[in-house]
């Protein structure tokens, strides 16, 4: 029996004044009833446009429905067959511009919460894909334990290669353990992942800074082909003036400190300002999570200051919803021009009152400098605006072709200039999201797996 | 987990410590870096390379136990491990084409001076090394120096030990007396800008190794970003080796200072004992 609800069955989430001074898990997934009710909304239509939408092709239709027959062991089979992430792709793909984007119960009302039900599944079924493939003798090293390496490397692991992931911090995970916070993906459930995909056989080795302490060029050496899933690199600034002074940091600086050190346990011994009042620049997931995390770790006021309007806000609807209910201030059609300091640290910051002009190339509007200024009091700034790629691998390996920007030069089959060399995820496109990360690391799978099959 | 293979006290404050990390000790040169945890839950710190043998797959770091961090390292003992041990990072010293050289080092600096040293020593280029210490209870590898140096110039702040003065005052004579390739400078930020205002006055290109604070060092966080030349570079992927009359001191050592008042509170070392250890 469909549920014609218009609304998504609604997701408990922890009350937002509660949450403001804690780093608890914000979203509580759904209960075995609530995820009965949402699945009941999916109408199995014979098009299932939703799949599409999806950079990984999960089947969606197929997975809730094994929810409606209570077979959730089922559903994690048929998620599984398309990504080995789920708990953590359930929980930060952006799925309003993806799967959900296409379903037809959104045409009136609220799509289905797909995201909410890969969740559920991936939070409560007990089976696991970690069974071991026979193994066909093929060796395939993987740069970077991220999205990009953990997708690449559980696609081929499942079809028997020998798959060695090498990565250059003490913790697997990429950007899910330094960058993504605790109350959007509690790093349980990313070890959790990591251990499914070690029990398949997948050797994962830290401390190894692929281009300093080994060449792609020595790895093809041991192994039959290499993914480079390296990911984001050196954070952009804005040039501005006022940039080095104490108290502005890069938001990888400061996400880094707070989830990778764990600034944000009371006994950490990592040091980390903390702000009375912050002010992130950008307005992407991570300005988000930077503008989350200052709140939580005391600050009075936090505010985003982003050079667009609302509507052009990269980030998830969910993240600028909750980060509103949170008390985040959003200074929308505003631009740092300076940043303004006493004694060596961060005292305000400078800005430009916005309007929007033309639509650029990409058919964004245009922010324009209406020449208006004003002043906004911090003792912290926390520059959010992309990143550009890491140049240790680039500047290790001549042949490999990069763009004028640094990024790594892939074909359509995610394969590099050098010999059985792939690449994927942000070290190829710039900053970007897991899923399209995973994405990429999946289809790097299946392009080596033809070459060495 | 990497096991220590020594680790003694050079000074009462500065210790030297070998670590068995083959895959480091393969690539290592003169000038780069190494970051280490000493357990879960420890914070990254970057420490210099000050040797490496690759046979027996070592790499030696010499560090001052100022901080929670280093003072638990103090604390190991041979046979002992650490949690992790990455690199090598950061680019080598440039010693090629160098035919004469003065190398400075300042206190626990010298101990990265040294490998530098030595490196143009072997490459057969004329050294002359000028270290400062504050007193002669903290020189560090006088022998080593003495052994790889055509002159060498020892410097205490108290006449203690060697002459009594100032590095600098030591270089303008050398200066004064003769021309050099190139002089490379590794110490505290305010010797170096010392150092490179005299240097300025001659015109000899001066190498300075910058030790801001990191978090990775691996080009990710961009918490090591300098003003070099007017630009912002990063000392883990671009340094930590720079032209020392185009960097920004001051604005070098405002940074280095952003964690003192959570380092007072917390009488916890920070990311930044790098610049501690050179003191």
């Amino acid at each position: 029996m469909a549920n014609m609800s218009q609304s998504k069955t609604p997701m408990p989430v922890l009350d937002p004044i509660e949450r403001g001074k804690c780093f608890e898990e914000v979203a509580l997934g759904y209960t075995e009833e609530d995820a009965f009710n949402e699945a009941q909304r999916c109408l199995n239509c014979p098009t299932h446009p939703c799949v599409s939408g999806c950079p990984v092709g999960i089947d969606i239709p197929g997975f809730i429905s094994k929810i409606k027959e209570n077979d959730l062991e089922g559903a994690k089979a048929i998620i599984n067959a398309s990504s080995s992430l789920p708990a953590v792709c359930g929980r930060v793909c952006p799925q309003e511009n993806q799967c959900e984007k296409y379903c037809v119960r959104g045409k009136k009302g609220d799509p289905v919460g797909i995201g909410r039900l890969e969740r559920f599944v991936a939070d409560n079924a007990k089976a696991s894909n970690s069974a071991k493939a026979e193994p066909n003798g093929k060796r395939v090293a993987i740069v970077g334990s991220g999205p990009a390496g953990l997708a690449c490397a559980g696609a081929l692991a499942s079809k028997g290669y020998g798959v060695t992931v090498f990565e250059a911090l003490h913790t697997a995970g990429g950007v899910l353990v330094y960058g993504i916070p605790q109350f959007r993906l509690p790093k349980e459930i990313v070890a959790k992942e990591v251990e499914q995909l070690t029990a398949m056989g997948v050797e994962i080795v830290t401390d190894c800074i692929v281009g300093k302490t080994v060449t792609i060029s020595e790895l093809r050496e041991d192994f039959d082909a290499v993914f480079i899933g390296s990911g984001a690199g050196l954070p952009r600034f804005m040039n501005i003036e006022g940039e080095n002074l104490c108290g502005v940091y890069s938001a990888n600086e400061f996400l880094t400190r707070v989830n990778l050190m764990k600034a944000y346990k009371s006994d950490s011994t990592t040091p980390i300002m903390r702000p009375k009042k912050a002010v992130v620049v950008g307005g992407g997931n991570v300005a988000m999570d930077a503008a989350r995390c200052a709140l939580r770790l005391g600050a009075d006021e936090v505010s985003i200051v982003y050079r667009r309007s609302e509507e052009e806000l990269p980030a998830r609807k969910e993240e600028v919803e909750h980060a509103k209910e949170e008390g985040i201030i959003f200074r929308l059609l505003t631009n740092p021009v300076a940043i303004l300091g006493e004694n060596g640290y961060v005292s305000g910051v400078e800005c430009a009152v916005m309007t929007l002009g033309e639509p650029d190339e990409r058919g964004r509007r245009k922010p324009v400098d209406s020449g208006e200024r004003f002043n906004l009091e911090c003792d912290c700034v926390i520059m959010a605006i992309g990143t550009s790629p890491n140049p240790l691998i680039v500047r290790s390996e001549p042949g490999l072709e990069t763009t004028k920007h640094g990024g790594i030069v892939v074909d359509e089959n995610e394969k590099t200039s050098l010999d059985a060399v792939y690449a994927g995820g942000d070290a190829v496109t710039g900053s970007a999201t897991v899923i399209l990360a995973m994405g990429a690391g999946k289809k790097a799978a299946e392009e080596i797996d033809k070459l060495l099959s | 987990m990497y096991k220590i293979v020594s680790n003694d006290a050079l000074n009462p404050t500065v210790f030297k410590m070998a670590v068995y990390a083959p895959a480091v000790a393969k690539k290592a040169l003169a000038g780069q870096f190494i970051m280490l945890r000493t357990d879960e839950n420890g914070e990254r710190i970057p420490l210099t390379v000050a040797d490496y043998d690759r046979e027996n797959g070592t790499v030696t770091v010499i560090y001052q136990a100022v901080g929670a961090t280093t003072i638990a390292l103090s604390h190991k003992k041979a046979g002992e491990y650490i949690a992790d041990f990455a690199g090598p990072l950061g680019n080598h010293t440039e010693i090629e084409g160098i035919k004469k050289v003065c190398v400075i080092g300042g206190g626990v600096g010298s101990a990265i001076a040294y490998p530098v040293a030595k490196a143009f020593s072997q490459n057969g280029a004329e050294v002359h090394t000028i270290v400062g210490f504050r007193s002669t209870d903290l020189v560090i590898l006088e022998e080593d120096f003495r052994a790889i140096s055509d002159k060498f110039i020892l410097m205490t702040d108290d006449g203690s030990a060697g002459e009594k003065g100032l590095v600098t005052d030591a270089l303008r004579k050398l200066l004064e007396a003769g021309e050099y390739d190139e002089v490379v400078c590794i110490g505290p930020l305010i010797m170096m800008k010392f150092v490179c205002m005299v240097t300025k006055e001659f015109g000899v290109k001066t190498i300075v190794s910058m030790n801001p604070i990191m978090i990775d060092g691996t080009g990710m966080c961009g918490g090591c970003r300098l003003s070099v030349g007017g630009k912002t570079v990063f000392a883990c992927v671009d340094g930590p080796e720079f032209d020392g009359h185009l960097v920004d001191f001051d604005s070098a050592i405002a940074r280095s200072r952003m964690y003192g008042e959570f380092e007072r509170h917390a009488r916890e070392e920070t990311c930044n004992l790098f610049s501690k250890e050179v003191e």
